[in-house]
């Protein structure tokens, strides 16, 4: 990728960025703010999409971009008022201009229809409101920064008719005298213009004589250091016309006197002698002169004058106190101003927190993370490999493979927080997702986004977009009541959806509350009959009956609207959070609301796992599900039916499933007293325990894919390599239920969730 | 040449960079105008390119700020900056800018500004 592709990419990645402060900035005026810092960075985004987007020639993007600006800035400058209608008009315009800014990522065309008539709306409000007229006619101005921008994308000046070429090149033809006769003022200093420049600018048009008019230099005493005192007649011959002239004058415009006179042929101007030759017979005696940074073609004797000014400013009446910052002007030449850059000044040391961020290839790090789990791998096969000599704990060597294996982990967290990234990336994108499902469903919804900073792996957020976005339309689908019911409720007609993400117990959880009417479990309970889901006399508990709806096939909607019923129901959302080795569960009051909660592990690279013995296999089981693990002793475990069992814990049973027996690997469980037992939380909140021959130990192991690798397997999550090279099965202890429920009748699945 | 860029947008700093340092200066940059004035007491700069609009402080106050610094009041400024309306261009003078630049800019005519303003 070259560098401009490179900038180009970062400019998408700061619109994305840009367009989220528009929105949460227009978000905080929604809410009735006129703070002025916020009015001004929604500006200021708007105006830094345009500004970077001219840059790349994004040319539809610009024109948008310059109409939502010129809004804005009206506002901005308090000519027009935002009201809350104004600032949801706004809020659309965010949404097309985020079109817009997609359209040009991918080389396509945003919707053109919806642009033109978000474009109309916005110059209504532009125009319907204070000077019309003014506002119409400054829009277009506003939008081409010089006459010279309307064709190309170089306005940056009036193009001079200034090349190397030329200076190579033998006088053109036309070549003609002109006469430039420039006295600076004062503020010409203050602003940090240089005659000089000026001087080699001409220079640099064709060849000069300088003639320097010093009459005005009052006597020492009556003298202003910052005063102006000097004249300068330059001679110029040179192809260029009067503007090119009057172009190296641009910048000192109003703050010099300057004429321009085209001379006849014949007029001789060898009467003055040159500036250089001036200033170096002016000179008292000779200071070493700094080295000269400018260019070998001028005209001027650059390093002359800057000699010039340096003794000057070392001659400098006590205003000047240091010469190398003093910018002093002097009585010989007012040169010295320039003089403060000339001095040596230390090389640039670039600081070093200057740049805050690099950009790194992402399969770099993808595969340095790879190499991390390798290591991982061979450090735990080093430490069996010296447990098998028989070292003792306390040896040199293995206090120095506890050492390594410290720094292993310590080298694994760092790895991976260079992969973990805040979830706003994902967040941000949600809002607008809100405002549309919203508009829609014909509901008024208002999305409160908390803890956008949290952090995870980079693989989990890409996949965490899909969950959320449905968990937010199904909120504000079925969650939220119309306005109308709400009101009848007794609720603001503005239903609340809370998005929430937080680190919790090495997972991250995110959440989606709604304040809507909960889940209808009457209702719910009904469909999953009609469905032939559970029985018609089935009991179920209140968590129970929630859960339904995450069963295969389960629709809520009456009518399948075109939000929520896509196809895509709860069991899918749930199929592919529990791919991620995650969990959702949902939790609702009547009339209160629903709170779904989705916990995903913070990265797909690694887990914590007791690793267990399970007839003859060695596998693992995600330590996360472990509630606690135990050895039943005799009388705990009760049999249940012909085949099953169940376990007394603290008050309660919870059913026994053999890890063996539902993976297969024997017919019959052994007895669950002569093995270890782990006590395990599904998903859902419900309880079992998994009956394993024998814990070896918790162990951090590096997640290998079985299905890149191999297949799917029912029941397995994934693989790893343990530290004798072997491989081992990661189990997926909520498959694992389900496989065992598999032969099951659905009146089963009832017998066992009614348990 | 040590130049201290000024502007908000990571995007303008980078082209800044990109275009500055191709053309062999040095650059230190800044994300807006109180950052700048941090920068520039650290690193100093022999011209300063900064951009109008940014938060914390702005690109006028920025300016004036500069100009007041007796270390800095006659190191060359050149705004950079879309706005093009003659109202902006003449406070950003007024405060004491030496130039300017209208975005978007090319390279070569960024660094024909630069040289405009510096030795």
């Amino acid at each position: 990728m070259d560098e401009f592709e490179e900038i180009k990419a970062t400019f998408f990645q700061e619109c994305d960025e840009l367009l989220a402060d528009l929105e949460s900035g227009l978000l905080i005026m929604e809410s009735g703010s006129r703070d002025a810092e916020t009015v001004n960075a929604v500006f200021r985004a708007v105006h830094s999409v345009k500004g970077g987007a001219g840059a790349f020639g994004l040319e539809p993007l610009v024109r948008y971009a310059h109409v939502f600006e010129t809004l804005m800035d009206e506002i901005r400058a308090g000519r027009i008022n935002a009201d809350t209608e104004l600032v949801r008009v706004l809020l659309r315009a965010a949404d097309v201009l985020a079109d817009h800014v997609s359209a040009a990522r991918t080389g396509g065309e945003a919707d053109h229809e919806a642009s033109a008539a978000m474009v109309a709306e916005l110059e209504a409000c532009t125009h319907g409101a204070g000077a019309p007229a003014a506002a119409q006619d400054a829009a277009p101005e506003a939008f081409k920064p010089t006459p010279a921008a309307t064709d190309d994308m170089d306005f940056g000046f009036k193009p001079a008719a200034v090349s190397i070429l030329e200076f190579d090149a033998p006088p053109a033809a036309q070549a003609a005298s002109w006469t430039v006769t420039f006295t600076p003022t004062p503020a010409l200093y203050a602003k940090a213009n240089e005659p000089a420049l000026l001087l080699r600018e001409l220079a640099r048009l064709g060849a000069v004589e300088s003639e320097l008019d010093d009459h005005q230099i009052p006597p020492l005493d009556a003298l202003d250091p910052e005063g102006a005192y000097l004249t300068w007649t330059v001679r110029l011959t040179t192809d260029a016309d009067e503007g090119a002239i009057r172009d190296v004058f641009e910048f000192v415009d109003g703050d010099c006197e300057l004429a321009v006179e085209r001379e006849t042929p014949e007029a001789e101007a060898s009467d003055g002698p040159d500036i250089a030759a001036l200033l170096a017979a002016a000179k008292a005696d000779p200071v070493e002169a700094p080295a000269p940074s400018a260019p070998a073609e001028d005209g001027l004797d650059i390093a002359a004058l800057l000699a010039a000014a340096r003794q000057a400013v070392e001659a400098a009446p006590p205003q000047a106190p240091e010469p190398a910052r003093a910018p002093t002007a002097q009585a010989a030449d007012p040169v010295a101003v320039k003089s403060t850059s000339a001095p040596a000044r230390q090389p640039a040391a670039e600081p070093a927190h200057v740049q805050a961020t690099i950009r790194v290839d992402p399969e770099r790090i993808d595969r340095l993370i790879d190499l991390v789990g390798e290591l991982v791998i061979n450090q735990a096969m080093l430490a069996q490999r010296v447990a098998a000599h028989g070292f003792a704990p306390s040896s040199d060597i293995s206090m120095g493979l506890d050492e390594l294996e410290q720094l292993t982990r310590a080298i694994q967290d760092g790895v991976m927080a260079i992969r973990a990234q805040p979830v706003k990336s994902v967040f941000q994108r949600m809002p607008r997702l809100v405002r549309e499902v919203a508009s829609q469903t014909r509901k008024q919804a208002r999305l409160i986004m908390e803890g956008e900073g949290t952090e995870v792996d980079k693989t989990v957020i890409e996949r965490l977009t899909d969950p959320i976005t449905h968990m937010l339309r199904n909120a504000i689908d079925h969650g939220l009541e119309s306005p109308d019911d709400r009101i009848a409720a007794g609720k603001p007609a503005e239903g609340v959806v809370r998005l929430a993400a937080l680190h919790r117990g090495g997972r991250i959880v995110i959440e989606v509350q709604d304040d809507g009417a909960g889940i209808n479990r009457p209702r719910v309970r009904q469909i999953a009959i009609d469905k032939g889901l559970i029985a018609p006399e089935a009991q179920l508990s209140d968590e129970e009956t929630d859960n339904l709806i995450f069963l295969p096939g389960f629709s809520t909607a009456g009518a399948v609207s075109d939000i929520s019923g896509r196809g895509v129901g709860m069991d899918v959302v749930r199929r592919s959070v529990q791919g991620l080795g995650g969990r959702i569960s949902i939790s609702s009051r009547p009339g209160e609301g629903s709170t779904f909660t989705l916990s995903l592990p913070l990265t797909l690279a690694v887990l914590d796992g007791m690793v267990v013995d399970v007839a003859g296999q060695t596998l693992v089981v995600p330590l996360t599900a472990i509630v606690e693990s135990l050895r039943p002793k005799p009388g705990e475990v009760r049999p249940l039916g012909p085949q099953g069992a169940v376990l007394a814990v603290r008050d309660t049973f919870v059913r026994l499933i053999d890890i063996g027996c539902a993976l297969g690997f024997r017919e019959t469980s052994i007895r669950p007293e002569e093995g270890v037992v782990l006590l395990i939380e599904s998903e859902d909140g419900g309880r079992f325990a998994l009956v394993a021959d024998a814990i070896q130990g918790q162990r951090q192991v590096v997640i290998k894919s079985l299905e890149a690798n191999y297949r799917q397997v029912d029941g397995i999550a994934a693989a790893t390599i343990l530290g004798d090279g072997r491989v081992a099965l990661i189990v997926d202890v909520d498959a694992l239920v389900a496989v065992r429920r598999e032969p099951a009748r659905p009146a089963e699945f009832v017998s066992i969730a009614a348990e | 040449m040590n130049i201290l860029t000024v502007d908000d947008s990571r995007t303008m700093r980078e082209m800044l960079r990109m275009a500055l340092v191709k053309a062999g200066f040095n650059v230190v940059a800044a994300v807006d105008g109180e950052h700048g004035l941090e920068m520039l007491s650290e690193c100093g700069a022999d011209v300063i390119i900064t951009d109008i609009n940014m938060p914390n402080l702005d690109g006028f106050g920025f300016i004036e700020r500069v100009r007041e610094d007796g270390a800095f009041r006659a190191t060359p400024i050149l705004v950079l900056t879309t706005e093009s309306d003659p109202a902006k261009k003449d406070r950003a003078r007024r405060a004491g800018a030496t130039g300017w630049i209208v975005k978007p800019f090319n390279p070569d005519r960024l660094v024909e500004a630069i040289r405009r303003v510096a030795a």
